[in-house]
């Protein structure tokens, strides 16, 4: 019964990715105990407690909100990694899709005055387009979409300084607020906030980026694309052989990537949580911790609702480490630690298959051993 | 006394979940002979040597070395122990040199610099002890199959291994190869080395096993002396069975065209030259046509031209009439053809799926599979797949549900072949149908070839087997280099003349 738990997939695929965590919340400990041994434990704390972190109930669930906020793009980026993985691609120019979303979604609502629908629906285009990029390099020119990838990441991040340059004071390197005169981009709360002591940016973004997780997980494994795509994604040839158009595939699974992960920008871009700062140096992280927070999920997009929560929670947690005794970019190490270690999943994995099997050996052999001890004795007396 | 096996592996049991692998099984390999394992594709025989490769742990049962029980948890305890073995397909470094293939993970050095010249020595005295005739400074990418198989074995004797495993050795090989090969291990025998010989190639077998151990199902049938055992008393061990080793067939009566190619040119992956070179064939319904070469003469890129999956460099392709040479796969798939292609892992199945996914690969999206908002149709998938595992006798631990990589390969063959046939197509190209398969299988596959035959189908093989050729065809187009070079017919030719064409050593102006 244990053994056949054990073995189940979806629980090997739990398991290990909470051995991942606390494997990582170990050494961000010892990481901490090395730098400033005093507070080490209490900064771990608070990395763990996050909102919990204030006394008081309603600044405990706004800012358990704020998390929820932030949690939504990266889920959208997770699960833009995790679909074009299902097709055997590695999507890294995903911080580069989720950055053009941003630049599209604020021209859209700053300079162009649109409303949150067709922001979305613009950024998602691009998004698509630039994925789209990537996939005929892949499929006509057979260029690597790590590569291609990464460079395009840099492309669209000066691109969006130089044109979000448009749509901003010019004494703050930081772009409109979108409650001022773009009140209409605003994704609609539809009462949300109230559940969170009124924090606005609690939004149907939250939601939606749920409901993506679900429709995800329905295309790859109840319909005839999904089919389609995990076949060329498991074995180009065979797919090839019977007559999928398995380039197309590659260019629309990157397609539907990059809309994902453009998307995924608009959900934080467009509650007006985040505003961009024009002079970035780099693309936000979301994009790269996506492919952590897949990784952690199993690559299930369901999964990818959890680790996205998770990763998410110590992200923010780590701003809570108290910077009198650690300098200020301990919050982002930690998390890094953590998040590095969550890649380790499927390691993990295949550690405890082994681990299953040679136990199961020995049972065997002591049993074989066990049993020839009897027939022996049987056959003394 | 002493004890007179080399290497005894007694009662092995190993268990896989939903199948026994290995049932009680027992061999004793004699000091200085050639024993023969001989069993169909999934009784077994390749996890019996996995276990006495230590990559499984038996659940029961004992290895002995020499009498002295040992226990084995590795491939290295396995090679420190003696074995060593000629897999199938080779572990060579194209770009080394055969020396350099040899001493590999067990280079002569001192203070870490290389020793060549001892080592060179010694593979050159091993070479002629044993009359390979190999040339240490060749590179492995020039030489042919059969010296890349010669190396191998040298790695063997370079290590000193006393008990040697060749693994299926003789499917890539010429028949004249095969012949030198035979010659080979009967001098490593007389030299004293044990050598385990996994076949299904029963005449291979009578010619130079001493003795041989059949298996069927995971279970030890018996072990006999070969010279005492018939051909037909060993198949019949193998399958359980008397198998027809001779196809029965009627009389043939070609139809009207269904497939016409003509001039066709397919350049190659590997070199400058055109793989396939001007190449004309028609095939008409009710007809075997059989494409026989040595392998590499062009068979895999003319299918690979065929079949749509590499463009063609010129000529035509005309298929029930319509002429098909630019068409999409998927356009040719359902103007009917059916293509068994040669790689069953590369092209015929997507492997981590599971069998009933496996069995819709090219009809998936048909209305039966998928419903009009797109969505698959699981349950008849299901249904359709099961419908073929019963009528083909496709046999899997799980049933349609069971992953493809976790099948035997022949069973995996029976449902490429299931697929392709169901399919009902006008012309089917059946690419080495019967590769590494056993008995059992070949026999059940020609008969379906042939019953598509006597369907009215048009049946294009292609094959590397002089007996398939022979067998089960109509007519014979011998490929060399690219080119049809004869046309024979199987009742009248003999296998010798086949050879020659095969070998180049002769040709006519064919006229297609």
């Amino acid at each position: 019964m244990i053994k056949k738990i054990l073995k189940n997939d979806a629980f090997q695929s739990l398991f290990a990715s909470l051995i991942c965590i606390v494997l990582g919340i170990a050494i961000g400990y010892i990481v901490l105990l090395f730098i400033n041994p005093e507070g080490a434990g209490e900064a771990i704390l608070e990395v763990l407690k996050n909102f919990m972190h204030y006394s008081k109930t309603n600044l405990q669930i706004k800012n358990f909100g704020n998390t929820l906020v932030k949690t939504a793009p990266l889920l959208m980026c997770s699960l833009s990694i995790l679909f074009a993985y299902k097709v055997g691609l590695f999507n890294i120019g995903a911080a580069g899709q989720y950055c053009v979303g941003i630049c599209v979604s604020l021209y859209c609502a700053l300079a162009l005055g649109m409303g949150w629908v067709p922001c979305m629906i613009f950024a998602a285009i691009a998004g698509a387009l630039y994925g789209a990029i990537v996939g005929l390099l892949k499929s006509y020119c057979n260029v690597n979409e790590v590569i291609s990838g990464i460079m395009l990441n840099w492309i669209a991040l000066y691109s969006t300084n130089m044109i979000l340059m448009n749509v901003k004071d010019s004494t703050s390197p930081y772009t409109y607020h979108l409650n001022i005169d773009s009140q209409n981009a605003i994704l609609p709360t539809l009462g949300l906030h109230n559940l969170f002591e009124g924090n606005e940016r609690v939004t149907i973004a939250i939601p939606l980026s749920i409901l993506f997780a679900i429709l995800v997980s329905v295309v790859l494994d109840k319909t005839k694309f999904g089919y389609e795509l995990k076949a060329t994604g498991f074995n180009k040839n065979a797919a090839k052989y019977c007559g999928m158009a398995e380039k197309r595939n590659i260019i629309v699974s990157l397609m539907i990537s990059g809309a994902i992960a453009a998307l995924g920008a608009c959900f934080l871009y467009l509650t007006d949580y985040e505003q961009w700062s024009c002079t970035s140096a780099a693309v936000p992280a979301t994009g790269f911790n996506g492919i952590a927070a897949a990784f952690l999920g199993g690559l299930n997009p369901i999964g990818a609702i959890f680790s996205s929560y998770f990763i998410q929670h110590i992200t923010v947690g780590g701003s809570y480490v108290d910077k009198t005794m650690y300098c200020a970019q301990i919050s982002d190490l930690i998390s890094a630690i953590i998040i590095y270690l969550c890649g380790f999943v499927f390691f993990i994995k295949y550690a405890m298959n082994q681990l299953i099997d040679k136990s199961e050996e020995k049972k065997a052999l002591k049993a074989k051993a066990i049993a020839e001890a009897n027939t022996q004795e049987g056959g003394d007396k | 006394m002493e004890n007179q096996y080399a290497i005894e592996m007694l009662h092995i049991t190993k268990k896989f979940p939903g199948i026994i692998a290995n049932d009680d099984i027992t061999i004793q390999l004699k000091k200085g002979e050639i024993h023969a394992l001989l069993g169909e594709n999934g009784a077994g025989k390749s996890t019996l040597m996995s276990v006495l490769f230590g990559l499984y742990q038996a659940e029961e049962g004992v290895i002995k070395k020499d009498g002295k029980e040992v226990h084995i948890k590795n491939p290295n305890d396995a090679n420190a122990l003696g074995i060593g073995m000629v897999h199938q397909h080779f572990k060579l470094v194209e770009c080394f040199t055969v020396l350099d293939n040899i001493i590999m993970g067990v280079e002569p050095n001192k203070f870490g610099f290389l020793q060549k010249k001892e080592a060179r020595e010694k593979v050159l005295e091993l070479s002629e002890k044993y009359g390979l005739h190999i040339d240490p400074d060749a590179y492995i990418e020039d030489i042919t199959v059969g010296m890349q198989q010669r190396t191998e074995i040298l790695k063997m004797l370079y290590r000193e291994n006393e008990i040697l495993i060749f693994d299926e050795p003789t499917a890539v090989l010429t028949p004249q190869e095969i012949d030198e090969l035979m010659h080979i291990m009967k001098n490593l025998a007389a030299e004293g080395k044990s050598i385990l010989f996994i076949s299904h190639k029963l005449n291979e077998i009578k010619a130079v096993a001493d003795r041989c151990s059949v298996l069927r199902k995971g279970k030890y049938i018996g072990t006999v002396d070969t010279k005492d055992a018939t051909i037909e008393e060993l198949s019949a061990m193998m399958v359980g069975h008397n198998v027809n080793l001779h196809v029965k067939k009627e009389e043939c009566t070609p139809g009207e065209v269904v497939l016409d190619i003509e001039n066709m040119t397919v350049a190659s992956k590997m070199h400058k030259n055109n793989a396939v070179k001007n190449v004309s064939l028609k095939v008409h319904r009710g007809e075997v046509v059989c494409i026989a070469g040595i392998d590499g003469n062009g068979q895999t890129e003319f299918v690979y031209g065929l079949s749509g999956l590499e463009p063609l460099v010129s000529g035509k392709i005309t298929l029930c009439g319509e002429d098909i040479t630019k068409a999409p796969i998927r356009k040719r798939l359902l103007s009917g053809m059916s293509h068994i292609p040669e790689d069953r892992h590369k092209h015929g199945l997507v492997l981590d799926y599971p069998l009933d996914y496996n069995c819709v690969l090219q009809n998936y999206f048909k209305p039966e599979f998928t419903n009009k908002f797109g969505f698959l149709r699981k349950k008849n998938i299901r249904e359709y797949a099961e419908k073929l595992i019963e009528q083909y006798d496709v046999r899997s631990g799980q049933g349609p549900i069971t992953i493809a990589r976790s099948m035997s390969g022949g069973n995996q063959q029976k449902a490429i072949v299931a697929r392709e046939i169901d399919k009902n197509p006008e012309l089917l190209i059946a690419v080495q149908p019967t590769r590494g398969l056993d008995v059992g299988a070949i026999e059940y596959i020609h008969k379906q070839i042939v019953a598509q035959r006597d369907a009215g189908k048009a049946v294009l093989l292609v094959s590397l087997e002089l007996e398939e050729v022979m067998d089960v065809s109509d007519r014979i187009l011998v490929m060399y280099e690219g080119e049809i070079v004869g046309e024979l017919n199987p009742k009248t030719a003999t296998e010798d003349e086949l050879g020659l064409y095969m070998a180049g050593a002769k040709r006519d102006e064919v006229k297609a």
